[in-house]
């Protein structure tokens, strides 16, 4: 049993007729429940509850601010390397661009840690293309032993791994895995997922349960906003997760709403998703799932960003560049254009301005091998 | 000290121990702590940050306080045991909340666990007080084991929910012959009055305070709050009767 069979049974629900037909009071009676269930979560990525966002806000910064304080964590992406064997038609990255390729030697992991970690955060999300042949595990893991010198607490974002090369990297003492499904819509998926492993729907959907069953500390999953109908994608995200949470209560789920951004190719996304969509699927998020972590990335511009803080993401990045190298020295390609680029410094002073305190740390590395 | 709470080596005249995890900047702290007249306060080891001269939130802190290092993020008695012993050689201090918590929606604790890491960091020194859901057998084991008092919860973690577990709680307070501690839940004064009332030797909340609309003025509600439910409990309660009691009894001749 695996999240797949879920799927395969969710896909058959009728969306089209389901939206239709939920009205204000689903939504209100979704609104007036603690526990919310499956036919709740419709109700809140409804058209009906298009109408109401305030009410959805107001208690969806209740419940953050109960159970996450008036607090934001903050991290930043770091990327090693862009090789990739995949062809992915929305994505900078893509094997049929022709751009110098870059892998960071160790040394320029370390330059680059340090880069970072003199901004004061303490938090990485280590990132590579989709490469088992350039950014192997064994170069991940030695990436990790460097990062380990700078950052309390390491997350990775690379191509799925087995269950066991998860648990070699968690023993090295990456706590967090961010994996996005990207599409969850197969027919959909396999549009754009033309070439390479990428192809393989079923390994990458299987992959966060098999990070919470090697003992990541947290899971972070999520759909790529735009790539098919945002409502029955953020539907299927939130889905996943609900399903993780209930089998690995130990692990901290998260969940992120991407939204498509421009990036070296030319690909038009075929949903168009709004900021009140974000808004909705956001508070939906944090509503259905009132404990997990919800994080917002420099994908949205920094006017969002600003009020997207008091709704009920509880994680930012700060400080972005999605380049290899991209802290220190020249950088290469991005992997996508980002719309928020200030810096740790202002990212700070606008959270403290907004009534919220900046965590830089939250964790500390308990792998064995560190102690 | 009259009427001191004994913990470790210490005599605490306040009865209220405070948290640091939700307020939306470090700086309202000591003012904090000034206002609600606490002494005890505990920090998540997970995020104190040595190395930062803004972000250090021990930095905030007065000298004068019991520093209450937890556990938070342990999953297992043997991570919880990692954590104690970096937080003392942090120079935290040898007391530990200990936290070991494996459910994520609803924060509970493991006593099973929990139990463990107490045997371990007792026979090492620490002063340790235990998070622990409200269980007897579970109580007297921790105390078998070493604990200085028990912390069970009124209601799950930052929930505000109050008292949930008063039954159980008194039970405790009435059996294990330890300090009895209620941590999370109490979302109310009122709500940390009633603990004392019952007989518990203090009360530790976070939640409540740090999300008031105004934590400063709401510190010094709990202050008081916990002082007047002390001197209650003290000064004996009156027992509650389900009927009136008749002035002129019935069999009232029989001791003429």
């Amino acid at each position: 049993m695996s999240f797949y069979e879920s799927l395969m049974a969710l896909e058959q629900l009728p969306f089209t007729e389901l939206w239709k037909e939920c009205g204000p009071e689903d939504v209100k009676r979704a609104l007036a429940k603690d526990k919310l269930d499956e036919e709740d979560l419709l109700a809140l990525l409804s058209p009906a509850a298009g109408q109401h966002l305030e009410e959805m806000a107001q208690k969806a910064q209740r419940l953050t601010r109960t159970h996450f304080g008036h607090v934001m964590q903050l991290f930043t992406p770091m990327y090693v390397a862009d090789f990739c064997v995949n062809h992915c038609t929305y994505c900078s990255f893509s094997s049929i661009y022709d751009f110098p390729r870059k892998k960071l030697t160790l040394e320029e992991v370390e330059q680059e840690a340090a880069a970072i970690a003199s901004t004061g955060l303490r938090h990485i999300l280590l990132l590579t293309g989709e490469s088992r042949r350039d950014s192997p595990v064994s170069y991940v893991k030695d990436c990790v032993t460097v990062l380990r010198k700078y950052f309390s607490s390491i997350g990775i974002e690379v191509n799925p791994l087995s269950q066991e090369e998860y648990k070699e990297l968690a023993h090295a003492g990456v706590d967090g895995l961010t994996i996005y499904q990207e599409v969850y819509h197969r027919e959909t998926y396999e549009k754009l997922h033309v070439k390479g492993p990428k192809r393989n729907f079923r390994a990458r959907l299987d992959a966060p349960e098999r990070g919470c069953q090697a003992g990541f500390r947290s899971v972070n999953v999520g759909a790529l906003l735009g790539m098919y109908d945002w409502r029955q994608e953020a539907f299927m995200a939130a889905m996943h997760a609900r399903y993780l949470q209930d089998r690995y209560p130990g692990c901290e789920i998260g969940l992120s709403p991407p939204r498509f951004r421009p990036y070296l190719g030319s690909f038009n996304p075929e949903s168009d998703v709004t900021d009140r969509a974000l808004v909705q699927i956001i508070l939906a998020y944090r509503l259905f799932l009132p404990r997990s972590g919800i994080t917002l990335s420099t994908r949205e511009p920094a006017r969002l960003r600003d009020r997207l803080v008091h709704l009920g993401v509880t994680k930012m990045s700060a400080g972005v560049s999605t380049e290899v190298g991209g802290h220190t020295g020249e950088g290469g390609t991005p992997q996508f254009e980002i719309s928020d680029s200030r810096g740790v410094p202002e990212i700070r002073e606008m959270l403290y301005r907004s009534g919220l305190q900046p965590v830089f740390k939250d964790w500390d590395i308990l792998a064995e091998s560190s102690i | 000290m009259q009427d001191a709470l004994h913990i470790g080596g210490k005599a605490l005249s306040s009865r209220l121990f405070i948290g640091t995890g939700k307020y939306n900047r470090n700086t309202l702290i000591p003012e904090v702590i000034a206002r609600s007249g606490s002494e005890v306060i505990t920090v998540a080891l997970r995020r104190v940050d040595p190395s930062s001269k803004e972000e250090n939130i021990l930095s905030h802190i007065p000298p004068h306080m019991t520093l209450l290092p937890n556990t938070s993020g342990a999953r297992t008695a043997e991570e919880a045991v990692r954590i104690a012993r970096l937080a003392r050689a942090a120079g935290m201090g040898n007391w530990v909340k200990i936290e070991v918590i494996n459910d994520q929606r609803y924060l509970l604790p493991d006593n099973l666990e929990t139990i463990r890491a107490t045997e371990i960091l007792a026979a090492e020194g620490f002063v340790v007080l235990p998070y622990m859901s409200p269980d007897l057998s579970a109580a007297l084991r921790l105390r078998d084991a070493g604990a200085a008092a028990v912390m069970p919860l009124g209601a799950p973690i930052g929930s505000n929910r109050g008292l949930r577990t008063k039954e159980l709680i008194g039970i405790l307070i009435e059996e294990t012959g330890l300090p009895i501690i209620v941590d999370a839940g109490i979302g109310r004064p009122s709500e940390a009055a009633e603990a004392m009332e019952m007989g518990a030797a203090a009360v530790l909340l976070n939640t409540a305070i740090a999300t008031a609309r105004d934590p400063l003025v709401m510190a010094e509600a709990f202050r008081g709050a916990v002082a007047a439910g002390r001197q209650a409990y003290l000064a004996g309660l009156g027992a509650v009767q389900q009927e009136a009691e008749a002035s002129s009894p019935l069999t009232g001749f029989l001791n003429v």
